[in-house]
């Protein structure tokens, strides 16, 4: 089921892409005497019984025409990771004959469950307001579809919304770092991703752009995969797939614990 | 030292669910009940997903309530045709109790009925013990004899037919009212995911009048039954059993029931009834407060579960 979601969710975020890429040949028919590539250190993520959060490393350059003379002073990178999609429900309680009950909820149909906006400058500094909203630069830009009935949209101003992004910052898996691409030369840049501890297994998108005097230049994708391994995982597949042979085996081990301690125990 | 739970996705500290397991479990032997309207709670407050952390408890509380059983049917303190009346009725109200679950999950409003349950069932039965043991507290001070059997202390429900002779139990009521308590533990239990140990005790102690003796171990099997077919049904239905969590709740849950089920015994049964009824009491303050006062965050957000 997961996996069937993650591809829908990729053939989406490959839409998004193919729509972005459109979009800057359109805008900048100059900008071709720059090349973008960008690797993570690593392109599998292993969860194993130790697994307490991780770090990946984003490293990219800036490959320059060398016919071309450097055409811009400096360069800026927005680097965006996008966790797997899962539809979501947010509540908000209100006081009803004294008690606190939820009375109103909303369902997001696909929001990411991890968003990271890693940049080398404030977004505002890098492009202006327009682009943001247009290349769904950030945070604030991204786009929460909700689902009204068999209708689904997006609502502007909305305090499900806000909500929504200030629960999932609370719990690390939503951020937005304004400093977290460094240049270690013109032209050499890089960015450590964080995974905290709990962050949801599955597929990542990770989207580079590269900004100079305001405008996006050159674009890159790569992906990356956090994945259970070994006993972990093996007790996942036999808890979906075998999951009869799971129950009893686990009802075992609990006969077994009960059985153990009262012979231990056994005081005459 | 951390581990990282499979099915909770979570990693958390082995020490911290030991002694949660420890504590959990001293209580549970201490007072016969299966603990689960305490872990289950506790779990949350560590991150836990509710789902999954009601699903692996059904499996710690079948262990320690299935240790606990040994240990009083070793000492004859339990009372099988009891158990099995109870088992009947149990069944019966599990399966009404898990379709008005999924009824009520579709609606959207589990978590009110499940909060609204616990805070009426536990303060109302809190208080109850509070103030019957209090009175036999104060009775024993005074010097009277406590009272074994009340001469004038048959009810209505004495009068039903298909009476039976519980042996262990020195009693000889009718097995419709023991096979509705069993009924209304079941349907309690699969709707507030505990075991119902804190509510058979006092209706078997106070309606159908069994000793303090066997109801313990009575009230333990049955809540090892139910709980063992809980485990196996949550694995089944919501592949939410969190077997490495449960192993090491189980663990701790079983060595804190045998010191728990020694401290008991030295106790006096009016004491112990009411430190108990004291317990649940407060679990039930503590989730009315959490309706009843404003909360930090007016927000909250869920995945949903079993969506494409």
């Amino acid at each position: 089921m997961r996996r069937a979601h993650a591809r829908r969710s990729f053939t989406r975020v490959s839409c998004t892409i193919a729509l972005a890429l459109a979009g800057l040949a359109a805008s900048a028919a100059a900008a071709t005497a720059e090349k973008l590539v960008a690797s993570l250190t690593n392109h599998r993520v292993l969860i194993t019984s130790s697994y307490t959060g991780a770090e990946l490393v984003l490293f990219g350059t800036v490959e320059r025409d060398a016919a071309a003379a450097p055409q811009h002073a400096r360069y800026d990178v927005v680097a965006t990771i996008t966790g797997p999609r899962q539809p979501l429900r947010a509540r908000r309680k209100s006081r009803v004959l004294g008690i606190w009950v939820n009375t109103a909820t909303r369902t997001f149909v696909d929001p990411p469950s991890y968003l990271a906006v890693l940049a080398s400058r404030p977004l505002d500094a890098i492009t202006g307001a327009d682009n943001q909203r247009r290349m769904r630069l950030g945070i604030a830009n991204t786009s929460f579809p909700q689902r009204f009935n068999e209708d689904i949209g997006e609502v502007s101003n909305d305090p499900f919304r806000a909500a929504l992004v200030r629960l999932m910052r609370e719990r690390d898996l939503y951020s937005e770092a304004p400093n977290a691409v460094t240049f270690l030369t013109p032209t050499l840049f890089r960015a450590s991703i964080p995974l905290p501890a709990q962050v949801p297994i599955g597929n990542y998108d990770v989207d580079v752009k590269l900004f100079a005097d305001g405008a996006m230049i050159a674009q890159t994708a790569s992906a990356f995969e956090i994945v259970k391994v070994g006993f972990e995982q093996f007790v996942v597949d036999a808890s979906q797939r075998h999951s009869l042979l799971y129950g009893l085996v686990t009802a075992m081990m609990a006969l077994a614990t009960g059985w153990i301690a009262s012979v231990a125990f056994r005081k005459d | 030292m951390q581990i990282y739970l499979p099915i909770a996705d979570l990693p958390v500290n082995i020490f911290l669910l030991l002694g949660m397991g420890i504590a959990v479990g001293f209580i549970s032997g201490m007072f016969g009940v299966g603990g689960g309207f305490l872990m289950t709670p506790l779990l949350i407050f560590i991150g836990v997903q509710p789902a999954v952390a009601v699903a692996s408890v059904t499996t710690h509380v079948a262990a320690s309530s299935f240790s606990g059983a040994i240990a009083y049917w070793r000492r004859k303190a339990l009372d099988g045709t009891l158990a099995l009346t109870l088992l009947i009725g149990g069944m019966v109200g599990s399966a009404a109790g898990v379709a008005l679950f999924t009824w009520l999950r579709a609606l959207d409003q589990l978590d009110l009925v499940i909060e609204l349950s616990y805070v009426t069932l536990l303060s109302i039965v809190g208080l109850l013990m509070i103030s019957e043991s209090v009175r036999a507290i104060i009775r024993s001070r005074q010097g009277k004899p406590a009272e074994l059997r009340r001469p004038g202390s048959h009810v209505w429900f004495h009068g039903l037919p298909f009476k039976l002779r519980f042996k262990r139990s020195k009693v000889y009521v009718s097995a419709v009212p023991v096979l509705v308590i069993g009924l209304i533990i079941g349907f309690a239990g699969a709707i507030m995911g505990i075991g119902g140990g804190f509510l058979l005790v006092p209706m078997l102690i106070y309606l159908v009048r069994v000793p303090t003796a066997t109801v313990i171990g009575t009230s333990m099997v049955l809540t090892f039954f139910t709980m063992l077919s809980a485990t196996v049904l949550h694995a089944v239905t919501n592949h939410l059993v969190d077997a490495v969590l449960a192993l090491i709740l189980m663990v701790g849950g079983v060595i804190g029931a045998q010191f728990g089920a020694h401290a008991g015994q030295r106790m006096r049964g009016e004491w112990l009834r009411l430190l108990l009824g004291l317990l649940v009491f407060a679990v039930g303050l503590r989730f009315a407060f959490e309706l009843v006062l404003q909360p930090e965050d007016l927000y909250s957000i869920r995945l949903i579960e079993g969506a494409p």
